[in-house]
């Protein structure tokens, strides 16, 4: 009997892989459900076990696409009031064919409204991308790209920050925690007028949060190296140079004056990007060589930006 | 003896442990996004074979790696959707409604139009009278299409290596 028992034991985590991560964690929850039931273990205990389990399926949907879209929207409209768009159509139009293109061969091209691309009329060297997928490039960093490599790669690190929602991140716990408190309550009835205005003012702070981090302080390094990893993985499986992402660099090296606003501020220095990108991703530099046809029309859309 | 009921009892644990994998024949997703792609190949170079609209339920019937293979309208189209479209959840398209609050959990349902919305928006513009939205809206204008695209991609001889494709 002592035996069966055993079996019994070392047969339960093995029927559990079989059959599958989802029923897994149903299945933890009932099991720590009854322990915790029959007195085995403590509630609080209980608590932890069934909130580490579903910690990672749930992060990843905090917010939905739709939402991310609305969030987005409000802080592409703040970032719009610090700097003028560059009303050049066909710089626009080039950099929506080139960027959208580069989003279907990210891990995530399929966002709420799909990917929109503008150019800022600013010197400063600068790019932001928000959470609904609107992402923004100065003329002063077009400046630094000679090629459409180049441009592909400014753009695909942009899209590499959406990708890997470094935005949403940037947003407080406590704001996150407010604002889900006060959408669970919508799953059962319609909001009330002043959890309408709640809502917003959650709203209002996250935009906040996300534009304060996009224009003053920057992300971490570490999530600057990791949409550069991104931007290289984008680059590759469309078949441009990952050079183009270096070249950009060293061409930002010697734009960049210290003590600018913008990308001196808020990105590590570009040579220690080129350093981490040559040494993780094994690239070896070589000059971008482009056919004629792409450097023309990167010319003529872009290059006397 | 002992051994054969070990066995037996073994069987017996597996089965029901392994039953819901085998009954749930039908698996379901929805679309989360405004307009989905349905795709000929598991791949961005596939050609748009049919358009999803948000909400959209479609039967799951195969899976490779990112990509879905789905059917829609009753298994009559068939066609591989990017997972970033698609959410496990089933998506309500009007809060309130009688179905939402008999049917479903919240964990088990994601509202479109739900928390963060346009109503949300105006009520933060009306306190926000300096920001501006004009040029976000333009913005939403300057859609590319997936032939615009294949041909951008021709016409500056951008080859996609075989076998990178996500």
């Amino acid at each position: 009997m002592k035996r069966d028992s055993l079996i019994l034991f070392l047969l339960l985590p093995a029927s559990l892989v079989i059959c599958g991560c989802q029923t897994m964690l149903t299945a933890t929850e009932k099991v720590t459900t009854q322990a915790e039931s029959i007195g085995m273990i403590h509630p609080s205990y209980a608590q932890a076990i069934k909130k580490s389990t579903g910690a990672v399926s749930k992060s990843i949907e905090e917010f939905t696409p739709e939402q991310e879209y609305y969030i987005g929207r409000s802080v592409a409209a703040v970032i719009l009031t610090k700097y003028q768009p560059y009303t050049n159509q066909p710089a626009n139009q080039y950099l929506n064919l080139l960027g959208q293109t580069l989003a279907q061969a990210s891990d995530m091209p399929e966002i709420f409204r799909g990917y929109r691309f503008l150019v800022l009329n600013s010197d400063e060297i600068n790019a932001f991308a928000t959470p609904g997928g609107q992402i923004f490039v100065t003329r002063g960093l077009l400046r630094c790209c000679r090629n459409e490599d180049a441009v592909a790669a400014v753009l695909a690190h942009e899209i590499g920050h959406i990708q890997l929602k470094h935005g949403i991140q940037a947003i407080k716990k406590a704001r996150i925690t407010d604002a889900l408190t006060t959408i669970a309550a919508e799953s059962a009835r319609a909001l009330a007028p002043n959890e309408v205005a709640m809502l917003t003012e959650t709203f209002g702070g996250a935009i906040m949060d996300i534009t304060t981090t996009l224009i003053n302080n920057g992300y971490s390094r570490s999530f600057e190296y990791e949409a550069d990893n991104a931007a290289q993985t984008i680059l590759r499986r469309l078949g441009y140079d990952p050079n183009g992402l270096v070249e950009m660099l060293m061409v930002m090296g010697k734009n960049l004056k210290s003590g600018e606003s913008g990308f001196a501020k808020t990105h590590p220095a570009p040579q220690d990007r080129i350093d981490e990108i040559q040494q993780k991703l094994g690239i070896k530099y070589s000059r971008v060589r482009t056919p004629d046809a792409r450097q023309a029309r990167f010319t003529k859309a872009v290059g006397k930006i | 003896m002992s051994r054969v009921r070990t066995f037996l009892l073994a069987v017996l644990f597996l089965c029901v442990f392994c039953l819901p994998l085998f009954s749930a024949t039908q698996e379901f997703l929805s679309v989360q996004v405004k307009e989905g792609q349905m795709r000929s190949t598991p791949s961005f170079l596939g050609s748009v074979m049919a358009s999803l609209a948000y909400g959209d339920r479609v039967e799951l019937i195969e899976d490779k790696g990112a990509w879905k293979r789905v059917a829609i309208r009753g298994g009559k189209i068939k066609g591989w959707v990017h997972m970033s479209a698609l959410s496990t959840k089933k998506i309500a398209l009007r809060a309130g409604t009688a179905d939402v609050q008999t049917r479903a959990t919240s964990s088990e349902l994601a509202l479109a139009g739900k928390g963060f919305n346009a109503k949300v928006e105006a009520e933060f513009k009306n306190k926000n009278k300096n920001i501006d939205y004009t040029w976000v809206d333009r913005m939403e204008m300057l859609a590319v299409k997936p032939d615009q695209m294949h041909a951008f991609l021709k016409q500056g001889q951008v080859n996609p290596p075989e076998g990178v494709a996500p």
